[in-house]
């Protein structure tokens, strides 16, 4: 299918026009129970075990809000910088689909809990660019389709379809962006790096799960393009079913290239909803409705309006963790480290791994240095990211602890971790079914120096006559013989000891 | 066959019922049954019941028996009354049908919090009443099951929405029984068969379970055949519920304390305000003539008379045929043949969902329901939003400030509760607007969301047939018009020689 | 201005799902033309700066506690259906978009 399409250069389309991106996210609070009911939100239920009479849109039922959605949605806002509104509704958005139990969806209109606020995101090269948010409102997620008959298993084709309505309901929280404007060639990374640093947000808030594979963090990307200096914003499509970081930067690139294309072909672009296909990485148009959409918006009158007090607020916001970037700045202080370095941290997914092992008592320099050097090399062999390591902050700091008493030399922790990486249990598990101790009985060390000497009667003559140098080859024959497992300094040591005596 | 003891039970008020039952002079089980007898023999000619639940009824009064026999105190005022529940009212494994072909056979697997506290209180549900197509319309000709027919005139409406929970009343089939008021669904019906129909203030009782119309309008209420009845059943279903978010976290107010207060006949000290709006054209002389003797004997109890001007509602009319029709395309939308209900069209293969959907709709709605969802679908669409829903929303608010302006003056104010008295069956089917004018004066109080009801004034001196005096009182103030129309009933019956309600003509009784 | 055309009538039924007969176009088409004329008097009023009421009761922030109530069963779920499969409901096919 996607052969079909037409697609324009990049740079090409850079050299024509300038991207206008809006991202739509929605995230799944994860609360215990439902935006309006008190039905449990788990994901993975046996179909239609999690419902009741409201979120199964049953006559006569009623929604009352989840005041933990609420929290939730507020400090949110407060966390992208929002202003909290002092006074709003929920409204109906009317239409007909059956994953939606009451034919509408209960949300938030004209009048958003949260708006006017800005995320500051992080680039590859360090660069911050600026993503303005319009407006993160409450509403509630829709039941789930499964499409029986077709080939594809996907709507098109099918004879019939399966609806359970565990998911119907689940507090989201929608958060769009204003349109960004002026990120031009870099626009797919803009794109990308918003999702993962509001995903970083959300987590280190605590209020969803963020899995893009469990559709708890589902972004709608909007593209559009201007001719290159223009101010009127060009038709946009919007692009659905974006479920990984990388698939949001590669539909938007997608989409830039086709739409180049239809307009330097002399085509309009349709404002249409378009479906993102990992396989291919390209998207492909919806169904086009007959009639344009009305949603008939009115304030939900079953639901009195959310006024939330300028005390609770504050006192919201004083439950805000520390937001990414505030750690990040903070982390660079004190591990004392220079723009550049702080960077290539970040952008070998390292920060918390390192943070993770200085929690777990290392020190920062001993922790990073691990990650950034052998274990970064190691992750680089295997093509995997850093973090998806079998190995855990708190065996690598329990490994850093074992070079830091001496239990083990570099080289004999580098054999340790090796060993965790393959599988072979706990660090210590692995020293000591790989025997790596280094050896630090003395009497064994002494016995194995004396005989050495008595080995060498020459080279410890020649010690005894000051050429201390000459120690280097008694020692050696010592570490050869404990199998590399002994503290070369030590051993000098009771070499020099020996033949003084 | 008409027999004196079961007569006795039937024409008994509530409250005398329940002082027997708890007295243990006469058991629950015998007053039940008293009243599926007279249902068996009066409602095929009335056709009040959609569905009686015999079974759930003795077992719920033989329950109340067994408490009492055990010396337990009985769990309500109301124990072991029989009571006509509205069918838009959900009952657990009962059917609920809302007078619709959409509904048809359904069972609620769950108790609406009316219900629930209905059957907590001990109180016995006989079953399930007619109404206009989900509480769409004046006079039960919009119900999918047939036309309930007037006690007082079998060729008359007997009202509506909730035309068979009144029917019952006057038919002696239940004393007590529960309605529904979203423009005067409680109120019209009470005022065309001579019964009590009350509107509590918004908020005041659960809307959880009650199948929605207008959400910012419906209110659950009590129907009975005498104030003191109405109050003591606005007690056992009022109150706060966190179901409803709607529902006001207040005591219910004191209203059977009123109900016996006003009983005293004394009204000095008390405003009563009459509406100049509500006169004129439009309404029938002898309803005229009834209000305005209403009004003299509420002066002769006391009660200091001030005419109020409500300017605003005049534009009721309007904004309440804007806001409910807009809310029910909203609230209707879930009748769709996807998880409940009736659904039309699916073979199995060909026809789609949204064909299904539509098919399904056109078949299980009726014109009344259809009309209202196309007006409502209008109202909200863009383009239109500000001028009809956006504009009624705000003459709304001007006619709560009309409200509160006249409360600052009087205590509660009075109207007729309708220009007409009941109409006959068939005459205002073809004409949605003169159907609508039946709750011209009923309207502006859901409006507001104030409390109002309807307390019968006499008959109509050129039809024979009932009125309604409609007193309204301030949100959460419903106290003060039990006080005042129980005042009134005890008046009206000491100057027309009884119980308005004893003239109902003798019903044929089937065997 | 309120009189409502043919086309419009069968625009609001599409809107709202419903299979309207041609004769019942023709009907509605005139009822509802009535009837918006009639609701259309409270264009008279003048509120500009009046606030709309949507809400009949004075209530702001009516929260619930998170915590998980009883729902029902399963069965109880799909008891109502008009079909049933691998116990969900089952629907004829569906042709619109997800939203
Ligand atoms: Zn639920």
């Amino acid at each position: 299918m996607s052969a079909l399409v037409d697609l324009m250069d990049y740079d090409d389309v850079l050299a024509t026009y300038d991207p206008v991106l809006g991202l739509e996210v929605h995230v799944e609070l994860s609360t215990n129970t439902k935006m309006f009911c008190g039905c449990p939100t788990d994901f993975g239920g046996e179909p239609n075990t999690q419902v009741c009479p409201t979120c199964l849109g049953l006559p006569g039922a009623l929604p009352v809000v989840n005041g933990k959605a609420v929290e939730s949605a507020i400090r949110i806002g407060l966390a992208l910088n929002c202003q909290i509104a002092e006074w709003c509704r929920f409204a109906r958005k009317n239409y007909f689909y059956p994953d939606q139990p009451k034919n509408f969806q209960t949300s938030q209109y004209d009048e958003p809990i949260a708006f006017d606020g800005y995320l500051d995101v992080v680039l590859e090269d360090g660069e911050t660019f600026r993503v303005d948010i319009e407006r993160a409102h409450m509403e509630e997620d829709t039941g789930k389709s499964l499409h029986v008959g077709g080939a594809t298993g996907r709507i098109h084709g099918a004879a019939h379809s399966l609806l359970d309505y565990n998911r119907a309901g689940v507090p989201l929280i929608e958060i769009v962006t204003k349109p960004i404007v002026g990120a031009g060639e870099r626009a797919p990374e803009v794109a990308r790096a918003y999702v993962s640093a509001l995903r970083d947000l959300l987590r280190a808030l605590d209020v969803s799960d963020v899995r893009m594979d469990q559709g708890s963090l589902r972004c709608d990307a909007n593209v559009s393009l201007m001719p290159k200096g223009g101010d009127t914003f060009g038709t946009r499509t919007e692009t659905k079913n974006v479920n990984s970081l990388r698939s949001v930067e590669r539909a938007v690139r997608f989409e830039m290239s086709r739409q180049g294309a239809v307009l330097s072909g002399g085509g309009s672009i349709v404002q249409e909803t378009r479906h993102f296909d990992e396989s291919s990485g390209s998207t492909s148009a919806g169904r086009r409705k007959e009639t344009s959409e009305d949603y008939r918006y009115f304030p939900e009158p079953d639901l009195v309006p959310v006024a939330p007090s300028r005390e609770w607020v504050e006192e919201l916001r004083g439950t805000l963790p520390e937001l990414p970037w505030e750690r990040r700045r903070r982390i660079q202080q004190e591990w004392d480290l220079s723009d550049a370095e702080m960077r290539d941290l970040l952008n070998a997914g390292a920060v918390d791994l390192i943070a993770a092992t200085v929690e777990a008592g290392a020190s920062s320099a001993e922790a990073r240095s691990w990650w950034v050097s052998y274990l970064l090399q190691q992750a680089n062999l295997r093509g995997e990211e850093l973090a998806a390591l079998p190995i855990t902050p708190v065996q690598v700091a329990r490994v850093i602890e074992l070079v830091t008493t001496g239990t083990l030399t570099n080289k004999l922790a580098r054999q340790a971790v090796d060993g965790v990486l393959a599988g072979e249990g706990e660090p210590d598990e692995v020293v000591a079914a790989r025997g790596l101790k280094v050896v630090s009985d003395e009497s064994a060390l002494r016995t194995a120096v004396e005989a050495a000497l008595a080995a060498n009667p020459d080279v410890a003559e020649k010690i005894r006559g000051g050429k201390v140098q000459a120690a280097g080859a008694i020692v050696g024959a010592v570490m050869k013989a404990t199998k590399g497992q002994a503290d070369a300094k030590r051993v000098r040591e009771l070499v020099i000891e020996a033949v003084s005596a | 066959m008409s027999n004196p003891v079961s007569d006795e039970i039937t024409r008994s008020t509530a409250a005398e019922l329940a002082e027997r039952i708890h007295r243990r002079e006469v058991s629950a089980v015998e007053v039940t049954q008293a009243h599926l007898d007279r249902i068996a023999g009066v409602d095929p000619e009335i056709n009040a019941f959609l569905h009686v639940d015999g079974t759930g009824a003795l077992a719920a009064a033989e329950a109340v028996d067994a408490a009492l026999a055990s010396g337990e105190a009985p769990a309500s005022p109301l124990a072991g009354v029989p009571l006509a529940l509205k069918d838009i009212l959900t009952t657990k494994g009962v059917p609920t049908t809302c007078g619709s072909r959409m509904l048809e056979g359904w069972l609620p697997p769950y108790d609406a919090t009316v219900t629930r506290r209905l059957r907590e209180a001990g109180v016995v549900v006989l079953g399930k009443t007619n109404m206009d197509e989900f509480a769409m319309g004046s006079s039960t000709e919009n119900s999918a099951y047939g036309v309930t027919r007037n006690p007082w005139d079998r060729d008359r409406i007997p009202g509506g929405s909730g035309g068979g929970s009144s029917a019952s009343l006057a038919a002696f089939e239940a004393p007590l029984a529960i309605g529904t008021d979203t423009g005067g669904s409680i109120r019209q019906p009470g005022a065309v068969t001579g019964t009590v129909g009350v509107k509590p203030t918004y908020g005041g009782v659960s809307r959880y379970g009650l199948v929605a119309f207008s959400s910012s309008l419906d209110q659950a209420g009590p129907c009975a055949r005498t104030v003191l009845d109405a109050a003591l059943l606005h007690e056992v279903i009022g109150g706060h519920d966190p179901l409803d978010s709607t529902s006001i976290d207040a005591p219910v107010p004191p209203v059977v304390a009123a109900a016996r207060q006003g009983a005293s006949g004394d009204l000095t000290g008390v405003r009563v305000g009459v509406v100049t709006q509500f006169a004129g054209e439009g309404y029938q002389p002898g309803v005229l003539r009834s209000f305005d003797a209403a009004v003299q004997l509420l002066a002769e109890l006391g009660a200091e008379i001030v005419e109020v001007s409500c300017p605003h509602f005049d534009y009721a009319m309007g904004a309440y045929y804007l806001i409910a029709p807009s809310e029910c395309s909203s609230n209707l939308a879930r009748f769709d043949a996807m998880r409940y209900g009736l659904r039309v069209g699916d073979d199995g293969a060909r026809l789609s969902a949204e064909e299904v959907m539509s098919l399904t709709r056109e078949a299980g709605f009726g014109p009344e329901v259809k009309r209202r969802i196309m007006i409502g679908t209008h109202a909200l669409s863009s383009g239109y939003y500000d001028a009809y829903y956006g504009q009624a929303q705000k003459v709304r608010t001007l006619i709560a400030r009309d409200f509160a302006a006249a409360y600052e003056k009087v205590d509660v104010l009075v109207s007729p509760t309708t220009p007409t008295t009941a109409f006959r069956i068939g005459e205002r089917v073809d004409d949605p607007l003169a159907m609508y004018l039946a709750d011209l004066c009923t309207i502006p109080a859901n409006l507001a969301g104030n409390a109002a009801m309807s307390v019968p004034s006499g008959l109509s001196d050129e039809d024979g047939l009932p009125v309604g005096l409609q007193v309204m009182a301030p949100a959460q103030a419903d106290d003060r018009m039990y006080r005042v129309s129980a005042a009134f009933e005890v008046a009206r019956d000491a100057a027309q020689g009884g119980p308005l309600i004893h003239r109902v003509p003798d019903l044929a009784v089937t065997a | 201005m309120p009189a409502i055309s043919r086309d419009e009538v069968a625009h609001l039924a599409r809107l709202a799902r419903l299979a309207v007969t041609e004769e019942e176009l023709d009907t509605f088409a005139s009822q509802l033309g009535v009837i918006l004329e009639s609701v259309a008097k409270v264009g008279e009023v003048a509120a500009g700066d009046i606030p709309p009421t949507s809400h009949a009761v004075p209530l702001t922030n009516v929260f619930r506690a998170d915590e998980v109530r009883p729902g029902l069963t399963q069965r109880e779920a799909l008891a109502a259906a008009p079909a049933v499969e691998e116990n969900r409901f089952r629907v004829p096919r569906i042709l619109g978009e997800e939203q």
